[in-house]
């Protein structure tokens, strides 16, 4: 079987970049090309902004790595030219069932409200994700937009500088420098950037090892997340299995600290441990195997200087809850609009200061949420171990403990609540999944659905409620949208306020609210989100 | 303290201590265990109340 991971898909091409007699200068070059940096690129492309990503390698991940992804990357990828192709290959997942022991002891739903374009979350295979968005790169290419990846071009060594960033690259054919006005680093959890820059990356080190594998196999089981504690297959530790396309499954075993990884690999140990969990008769082949560890760590600051750290190289989390690769995707939402403004010189390059405030704020939420699972699912202690499980005991009886259970609180945005981009919520009686900082909800229109409308620029939101079709603040121009209240957008919107104006950011933040228009405070509200009024 | 009840506030105490002791008669040690996690997780839903939740783990991890 010919593997979609072993094509190069950027293949190493001679610029004549490397054959300059001195550095040409660049105004942003992404290093890495995986989800994030891919991302980013594609969303600064599109509101043309030039942009060159450099990748060590010309391939898309070796094996399935990062599997779920959450409506708001749907929605980003939306945005990106991509999220249906994504929902079209992948499996749609909304239920997820818990035992413990040989009982099932709980079953949850992630999506209670409907109206919603994307399902709560997909699983898809890390190298499809790679693989639509580098086919979207050269849609965008194709397109005449000003989007390069350079495969085999291995970044060796960074310098600061004032206004810019120097950059040493090796290639097949030897090395060569490039300036850059802005350099984002989305080279992952190993980041060789930080390296380079000897920035700390320290945090909490877990000491576990989990199998990782994914098999193929025709099986029944539905397209739900199922997750043991201590099952008869595993004694004493955990498991999860989790449905991909083409009938791949995933299925994660944990292993406990003290294990031979390179012993525990061979297929000779992993196919009796996943025969005992999948029963005899079930015919599969094994198509990835990995063992990995984890640690919960995130930078101090992800900006430093002309240097932004995105994704994986910013923060690390475990995998229980897929805020991974999900919050990577948040992160360059988040900064890709401000850096374009700032390049323009819009917006004072401190607006850059919030993108590390929210999306630290963000690591925080995800470090904190993916912990206290991890300590769920793997006690640290005899005591920790007994409230697990008489958790798990009373969850299988009464209602009251299910909100307990934690085998992964699963990614959701978070809400910037304290973000200085926000004005004061003026929306008396206003939903609180709204207010500002939240990212927008979903709704569906007459004809559509609303993210879809929102996006790229700032936007007036009216429901109900009067203002000019354009407004024109510092250099940043204002589209209204106004939207008969359906009765999904008076739910999310309105709450029991009569009538509704909300400032939203390009990545479908909320910004400010009011209930009517009020011509200064949302020129000041505007010039707040870009950074120029406190 | 929050509003953590410290006085007495159990009718006929001594009936609630034998029943609580007779929950645990012919248990080992880890059965006895659990039944006190179960205990412990049923009756802090029952409360609910955060901040007396709170109150009662700074009270018991101060009295030992």
């Amino acid at each position: 079987m010919s593997k979609i991971f072993e094509t190069p898909i950027y293949p190493y091409s001679r610029s004549d970049d490397q054959d300059a007699i001195s550095p040409r200068r660049k105004e942003i070059i992404i290093i890495g090309a995986g989800p994030v940096g891919l991302a980013a690129a594609i969303d600064l492309a599109q509101q043309n902004v030039p942009v060159l990503v450099l990748d060590d390698n010309d391939k898309v991940s070796f094996g399935s790595r990062a599997i779920c992804f959450s409506k708001r990357t749907l929605d980003i990828a939306d945005r990106l030219g991509c999220g249906q192709a994504l929902v079209d290959k992948g499996v749609q997942w909304d239920a997820g069932k818990v035992f413990f022991d040989d009982r099932q002891v709980y079953e949850f739903s992630l999506s209670p409200e409907t109206g919603h374009r994307h399902p709560a979350f997909i699983n898809l295979q890390q190298y499809y994700l790679e693989d639509y968005l580098v086919r979207r790169v050269r849609e965008l290419e194709t397109a005449g937009a000003p989007i390069e990846v350079r495969g085999r071009n291995r970044v060796s060594a960074i310098a600061q500088h004032d206004d810019h960033v120097t950059l040493e690259i090796d290639t097949p054919e030897g090395p060569y420098n490039l300036e850059s006005d802005w350099l984002i680093a989305c080279d992952g959890a190993g980041s060789p950037t930080r390296q380079m820059l000897s920035i700390d990356f320290v945090g909490r080190v877990f000491e576990d090892n989990f199998l990782i594998a994914d098999v193929v196999m025709e099986a029944d089981f539905p397209s739900e997340r199922w997750f043991w504690f201590d099952p008869p297959f595993n004694r004493g530790q955990s498991a999860l299995l989790h449905k991909q396309p083409d009938d791949v499954w995933r299925i994660d075993l944990q292993l406990g600290w003290d294990i031979d990884k390179e012993e525990e690999k061979k297929p000779e140990n992993v196919i009796p441990r996943l025969r005992a969990m999948l029963g005899d008769d079930v015919n599969f082949e094994l198509e990835w195997v990995s063992i990995y560890t984890f640690q919960c760590r995130r930078m101090d600051q992800f900006r430093h200087r002309r240097v932004i750290f995105a994704g994986d190289a910013s923060h690390q989390v475990s995998p229980f809850g897929a805020r991974g690769a999900n919050s990577g995707l948040q992160d360059t939402d988040n900064l890709c609009w401000k850096l374009k403004l700032v390049l323009d010189g819009t917006a004072p390059d401190t607006l850059l200061d919030s993108y590390d405030a929210e999306r630290v704020f963000g690591a925080d939420e995800n470090i904190l949420n993916s912990s206290r699972s991890t300590d769920f699912i793997t006690p640290k202690s005899e005591t920790s171990r007994l409230l697990r499980d008489a958790v798990l005991d009373l969850a299988e009886h009464h209602a009251f403990a299910r909100p307990l259970v934690n085998s992964g609180r699963l990614s959701v945005p978070c809400t910037y609540d304290a973000s200085p981009l926000n004005s004061p919520d003026d929306l008396t009686g206003g939903p609180d999944q709204t207010r500002p900082g939240a990212p927008c909800a979903d709704a569906p229109l007459e004809d559509g659905f609303l993210l879809n409308q929102l996006g790229d620029r700032f936007i007036l939101l009216s429901i109900n409620a009067d203002a000019p079709e354009t407004l024109s603040e510092s250099g940043i121009t204002v589209d209204r949208l106004a939207f008969p209240a359906t009765e999904a957008l008076l739910e999310r919107y309105l709450g029991t306020a009569g009538s509704a104006l909300y400032l939203i950011r390009p990545d479908q933040h909320v910004a400010a609210r009011w209930d009517t228009f009020d011509e200064p405070a949302i020129r000041a509200a505007i010039r707040r989100a870009i950074g120029r009024e406190n | 303290m929050a509003n953590l009840k410290l006085s007495p506030n159990i009718a006929a105490a001594d009936d609630f201590y034998a029943e609580l002791l007779a929950a645990h008669e012919g248990l080992g040690k880890d059965q006895s265990d659990a039944l006190n996690a179960r205990l412990l997780l049923i009756l802090s839903n029952h409360i609910g109340d955060r901040a007396v939740l709170s109150a009662a783990i700074e009270t018991a991890s101060n009295s030992g």
